[in-house]
């Protein structure tokens, strides 16, 4: 045996893996590991996705014919609420940031913990705690508003358990608020030595930016269920138009966090793919400052679009232009974001692994529902399109062919990390790829459905649409498929799986220089960083890191 | 002082905890902020569009009752800020007495607001079937005053829990070795007078010459 190995068995002996840190469940439910938070975080989405996913599949079964024949009008309109409810708040909005973002940002950061271990924990109680509320509304009876609660409807009229629902949402923003500021103040404060701005991974600066908007857009969601509360509950005139109060002003406060919550949905999928791509084409990324700022820039424009959601409301032609305008411009980082992957990937040494695979699936589902964006950014089109399934299309798009399949591709590209194991490469590939294809499948027809007037929310339809819609459901089997399958290979190498190293893929970040699963204190000893990330490439240094390595080093 | 503290697990470094701690509450009362922010863009719209009839609710707020509560919160704000200050002096006993000084004079502004609350709902002033002017932006006027001082009342109560917290650590161990607990709870507090002190004109001096 080298002396190598024998230190790593020393320090094996030493300190045990995060995972062997204590088993029984009380070391896990009172953890403050940002390691296990991430894992009770991560069980807990896959239970509420599961959960929107049989909704789904309802939602889908129920439109393979024109007439009303499994679900009835009410039954449908809580199923589409329970699917869009539990997969916004439950699912997309912490899904990479609470679990990948848990686990991954302080080992990126080379630092022990988040700055607030136990304000970490709390915020998985919080999200348990709001989890549970609404699914008990759902249990009891469900709710009908649609996942936005547009008023006066869901206020005045629906005899649904708004109230419940919506408390459980507003419970939750506060685990959404709790990370947030976690995160934030773990970026400033706890860096390791070396670790400036401009050589934070870009999955780091994603946190950051998701970070930011949740801090600040999060709050005015919160507001606004608490108003619907107080009118529903206590009857006072709030958003009533009888009492002279304005239902527009629910939507203006509504979607100034729910635009933003798009961004808190694509930012996260923004770092992990561009971590991906940099690793599996072997090459620095390409325009690493013009990467960040592009983040920082579409976090910033994000807070400024959401009248876009209310051309066809009544507010003012001003209005309209103004927003029409933002929404263009917040397609120039966009856009940035896919030349720079497309840059990254020009010439280099690609390896289609199953991340890449997601990575690039997310590349191309992302442009897509980036460009039908601009479709909906354009006023006189939008008049045209508001309420049809081109947006359900459209936000399906950006939200579970972007975020979902970048949030496929980093559980799969940082699995050995997470869990010591390897999984099995082919079917992962395979299960990639079936994503893809019954991704497009499914809401490709949709974007031709909504373009011929087929409106949202319905699922009694002319029988001109049966063939797309039908189209559209085999497709939704395909990605159930797709969804499920990795649940086997993956669960299966817990146990079977081959020990992983722990830097398989050969990557440059901090997070690989550790163990396999990492030790509790996630390094063995503290690191240091003297160069900028993704030097995947000899050739590829930039001045000062040839400089750098020019200085004389200390023995 | 900065050597006294006591370090907590992710950090290595006093003063960046020292630093930390504020720096989150910080984050955390920009959320405060914004979520205040959606309840004064209610006012402010129902100001704009009820126009003299708004102000006509106005002028039926209990004006004495939210004048002394306001001198009541300004002080018990007083003595946190001395209590803070005190700690990093390390003047103990000064601390211990401003803490209950804080703790007290938050109580009373909530028995007052209950007082004043008592009044209001006998004078039916609550939005509703038997409310006492007519209904639209005079009763919308109402509809915030109620959230409004309710959200309030909520934020200071968990503020007087979080110096009473405060006091039981002083009492059982330590306080000083804790300054930046006692920053954080203090920055709290006042983030809860400040927004108390936006609250007061608008709910009692507006409407009124």
């Amino acid at each position: 045996m080298s002396t190598r190995a024998t230190a790593l068995v020393d320090r094996e002996l030493r300190s045990p893996s995060y995972l062997q840190n204590g088993t029984d469940l009380r070391s896990w439910l009172l953890t403050t590991d940002h390691k296990r938070i991430g894992i009770l975080y991560a069980l807990s989405i896959t239970f509420f996705f599961f959960l929107g996913g049989i909704a789904a599949t309802l939602i889908r079964m129920d439109l393979v014919t024109p007439a009303a024949d499994l679900l009835t009008n009410d039954q449908y309109n809580r199923a589409f609420t329970l699917h869009g409810i539990i997969m916004v708040w439950f699912f997309l909005v912490p899904s990479i940031p609470t679990t990948l973002g848990n686990f991954l940002l302080p080992l990126m950061l080379g630092t022990k913990d988040l700055a607030f271990p136990r304000l970490n924990l709390l915020s998985w109680y919080i999200f348990v705690v709001g989890g549970l509320l609404t699914l008990f509304a759902l249990v009891v009876g469900g709710v009908d508003t649609g996942w936005t609660f547009y008023t006066p409807f869901s206020t005045l009229y629906s005899n649904s358990h708004v109230l419940l629902a919506a408390m459980g949402v507003f419970i939750v923003g506060f685990s959404s608020i709790a990370t947030g500021v976690n995160f934030i103040a773990t970026t400033h404060m706890l860096r390791a030595k070396g670790l400036t701005w401009m050589r934070l991974p870009l999955f780091a600066w994603a946190m950051y930016t998701t970070s930011l908007v949740m801090v600040l857009a999060t709050p005015v969601l919160s507001m606004s269920l608490l108003l619907v509360t107080a009118e529903r509950a206590f009857g006072l005139p709030i958003f009533d138009p009888r009492a002279g109060g304005d239902p527009l002003l629910f939507q203006h406060l509504f979607w100034f966090y729910s635009h933003p919550a798009v961004y808190i949905m694509v930012l996260p999928a923004f770092g992990v793919v561009s971590e991906i791509i940099t690793c599996e084409a072997r090459r620095r990324i390409f325009g690493y400052q013009f990467m960040v700022y592009a983040m920082v820039v579409i976090a910033v424009i994000g807070f400024m679009v959401w009248g876009h959601h209310m051309f066809v409301s009544g507010q003012s032609a001003f209005a309209n232009l103004a927003f029409s305008f933002l929404s263009f411009v917040i397609a120039v980082p966009s856009a940035i974001k896919v030349f720079n992957w497309t840059g990254t990937l020009y010439r280099g040494q690609i390896r289609f692994s199953a991340p890449m695979l997601y990575a690039l699936g997310f590349v191309g589902l992302f442009t897509i529902g980036g460009l039908t964006g601009l479709f909906l950014a354009s006023v006189p089109l939008d008049v045209h399109l508001t309420d049809t399934y081109f947006v359900v299309a459209h936000f399906h798009y950006i939200m579970v062919g972007g975020s979902v399949s970048a949030f496929f591709g980093g559980l799969h590209f940082w699995w050995p990390k997470i869990t010591g194991r390897l999984y099995s490469e082919r079917l992962a590939q395979f299960a990639a790829l079936s994503m893809f294809f019954g991704f497009n499948f499914t809401f490709f027809p949709q974007f031709v459905m909504g373009w011929m007037g087929m409106p949202r929310r319905y699922h009694v339809y002319p029988p001109e649409f049966q063939p797309w819609h039908v189209m559209s459901s085999v497709g939704a089997a395909v990605l159930a498929f797709a969804y499920a399958w990795p649940l086997f290979y993956l669960g299966w190498s817990l146990f079977k799986g081959e020990k992983a190293p722990p830097n398989p893929h050969g990557a440059t970040g901090l997070e690989w220089q550790t163990r396999s699963p990492p030790p509790k204190e996630n390094f063995d000893s503290t690191p240091e960083v003297t160069a900028g990330p993704y030097k995947y490439h000899p050739r590829e240094s930039t001045p000062d890191e040839v400089e750098q390595a020019q200085k004389p080093q200390e023995p | 002082m900065a050597d006294d503290l006591l370090l907590h697990e992710p950090f290595e470094n006093p003063a960046r905890q020292r630093v930390a701690v504020p720096f989150g509450m910080w984050a955390f009362l920009t959320t405060e902020i914004l979520f205040f922010a959606g309840i004064f863009l209610f006012y402010a719209h129902s100001r704009w569009n009820g126009g003299q009839a708004f102000l006509e609710g106005a002028k039926e707020s209990a004006f004495w009752y939210g004048t002394i509560n306001t001198a009541i919160l300004m002080t018990s704000s007083l003595a946190m800020a001395i209590a803070e200050r005190a700690n990093r002096l390390s003047v103990m006993p000064l601390v211990r007495a401003m803490l209950w000084l804080t703790i007290l004079l938050g109580t009373v502004f909530l028995v007052v607001k209950g007082l004043e609350y008592h009044k209001d709902v006998s004078e039916h002033l609550v939005p509703g079937p038997h409310f006492k002017l007519e209904h639209g932006p005079a009763e919308q006027f109402w509809a915030f005053y109620w959230t409004a001082t309710g959200v309030h009342a909520v934020h200071l109560t968990i503020g007087i829990g979080a110096v009473m917290r405060l006091a039981w650590i002083d009492w059982r161990s330590d306080l000083s070795r804790r300054d930046t607990l006692i920053e954080a709870t203090a920055l709290y507090l006042h983030l809860v007078d400040i927004i108390w002190l936006t609250l007061y004109p608008l709910l009692y001096l507006a409407g009124r010459q």
